[in-house]
């Protein structure tokens, strides 16, 4: 009895503040999505009209929003791969028992995800200088012309693919390093005994066992790729050929540079649709290959 | 002898690789210590020809750096002890304090977790400007008072506390606000430095809300005045770096200070999948 009340006591300051700083704002976005709240009603709330789903009419018929969403598709589909396929890589790295100096490179391939993005964002938007930039510097020493990573449509967002794949490679890495460590060493000696190869032990003994806290892994990492926001808003701001604008960075523009609070409110929830459904589609997916 | 390949392949894998992802850093300290104009020469100079600290004298004298380093300090340090007050207490009652409703609430804030926090900007923007609090402090704090991470990882912790500690106490007649402070706190030490760095680097480093809520220059925190300044100064190039050398070193000494304490967050935090 006593316990019970102390109970509520205790979680009741966090429950207060996440509902009325999150659950309220969250509810209040989706009635939001629904009205035209502009700077008119900003300037006055008298001003607002219930617009039914004409926001979300809207963005179907705006292209930079069509533009936006395959901007970030893009990001996802092509940043999450490659940025789990670095982890993994690394993460096997370091698990190898040739190794060494194991701590040293760990705290190293990790020392980018601490960073601050907006900073490092601006690093590499000097790394990468057509000119001066010295990836372009390494490139040619290979022959390779240089580039216009952030100034050419095709390059800017596989540039930022690149800061991504960097910044974050080793978040996963940790966490998968946790699970290679944790894959019983029997389980390798009866592979190896049975004559099975590096890259056989791979396939039928580190990735299946790895296989739930892969999925785990992918669907974070998705979810954080759905929220590219910082990287073109220091690097590109949204160029060139608008070709970098995301859903957030739209939303951001939406909302808070032409204060059409209404509409972003309604891409915030287009994003979260979006997120949950990917999210769902890939449970589903490993589920139906677990079945199989 | 194939050993001997296979353990030379394998760490000069890692030596490469170690050396590519530190190189960005590197190159970011060593750029903010040369001459104004020199990293935009040809060929691009891996080292100063003579550093110089000139691009740090005025990043704080003529940009005033100094003011926003100090707000990134309050808010963050504002940030953690929020987030301790707020998190602690809920995690230990998650994990010990048995009340009507208790799962079925904390699954509840695990399946808010789906949600985006950005979903919650545009009408926390208005609340805000409502209570006058758009461009202060506590604007910025907003977000950071209770999370579910947080109490998901102070009770994850908690939960390796034996009940028989806490049931000792209780016999012996202590309030429950006492337990919790006399003899449970001490115990959680550990997760205390934990929610503290996690909190701490989070707050640093994030742009979006503070970008939004923050507009005025004397309140804004690092990465949102390193935002606006790269775009004025887009080509001094040194004097970015040094820019970006003062609101990274803080959070990789941090980091590096307390390494095992932010892994273990780390690890921790990616069980609840």
């Amino acid at each position: 009895m006593k316990a019970s009340r102390a109970g509520w006591l205790f979680v009741a300051p966090a429950m207060v503040a996440i509902a009325v700083f999150f659950v309220v704002p969250v509810a209040a976005a989706l009635a939001m999505s629904f009205t035209d709240f502009d700077i008119y009603a900003l300037a006055d709330i008298g001003n607002l009209r219930i617009v039914g789903l004409d926001n979300y009419a809207w963005l179907l018929k705006t292209p930079l929003f069509w533009q936006a969403l395959a901007n970030t598709f893009f990001f996802v589909l092509v940043g999450v791969p490659l940025s789990i396929a670095a982890s993994l890589a690394a993460a096997l790295l370091l698990n190898s028992p040739l190794a060494r100096f194991k701590a040293f490179y760990r705290t190293a391939l990790f020392a980018p995800v601490v960073t601050t993005l907006v900073a490092v964002a601006v690093v590499w938007r000097y790394l990468l200088h057509t000119r001066y930039g010295l990836l372009n510097h390494a490139l040619a020493s290979i022959g390779i012309d240089p580039i216009d990573w952030l100034g050419h449509p095709q390059w800017a967002m596989p540039a930022i693919v690149l800061l991504s794949v960097w910044k974050n490679f080793g978040y996963n890495m940790i966490i998968l390093l946790a699970g290679l460590q944790a894959i019983p060493k029997d389980l390798y000696e009866a592979a190896s005994l049975e004559g099975a190869s590096w890259w056989q032990q791979l396939r039928h003994v580190t990735l299946p066992t790895l296989a739930p806290m892969l999925l785990m892994v992918s669907i974070l990492t998705m979810a954080a790729h759905f929220q590219l926001f910082a990287e073109p808003y220091v690097m590109t701001q949204g160029g060139p050929a608008q070709r970098t604008v995301t859903v957030l960075y739209f939303m951001y523009e939406e909302g808070f540079k032409w204060w059409s609070l209404g509409s972003a409110s309604a891409v915030a929830f287009v994003l979260f649709l979006f997120m949950f459904g990917f999210t769902l589609l890939q449970l589903r997916v490993a589920r139906y290959k677990e079945a199989m | 002898m194939k050993q001997r390949w296979s353990v030379l392949a394998v760490n000069a894998t890692l030596a490469v690789i170690a050396a590519l992802t530190l190189f960005p850093l590197l190159w970011m300290v060593s750029a903010s210590l040369m001459a104004s104009g020199e990293a935009s020469t040809f060929p691009p100079p891996l080292v100063p020809r003579a550093p110089t600290l000139a691009n740090y004298r005025e990043l704080f004298a003529s940009a005033g750096i100094g003011r926003q380093v100090i707000n990134s300090l309050l808010v963050s340090v504002g940030a953690t002890l929020l987030s301790l007050a707020f998190n602690l207490t809920a995690g230990y009652a998650f994990a010990k304090l048995r009340f009507a409703g208790r799962e079925r609430l904390f699954r509840t804030l695990l399946g808010a977790l789906v949600i985006p926090a950005q979903v919650t900007m545009m009408p926390l923007f208005l609340m805000l400007k409502q209570m006058g609090l758009v461009n202060s402090y506590a604007g910025a704090l907003v977000p950071w008072l209770a999370s579910v991470f947080g109490i998901f990882l102070v009770r994850q912790y908690t939960l390796s506390i034996p009940d028989e500690i806490i049931e000792a106490a209780r016999m012996d007649g202590a309030g429950e606000g006492r337990i919790f402070i006399a003899v449970v706190l001490p115990l959680l030490k550990p997760v205390v430095v934990t929610l503290s760095v996690l909190t701490f680097l989070g707050a640093w480093n994030d742009f979006m809300w503070p970008l939004i809520v923050l507009s005025d220059r004397d309140l804004q925190t690092l990465p949102v005045a390193l935002a606006g300044l790269s775009r004025e100064h887009v080509q001094d190039t040194e004097l970015m770096m040094a820019g970006a050398v003062v609101t990274v070193l803080p959070v990789l000494l941090l980091f590096l200070a307390l390494q095992r304490h932010y892994m273990r967050g780390l690890l921790i935090g990616s069980v609840k999948g």
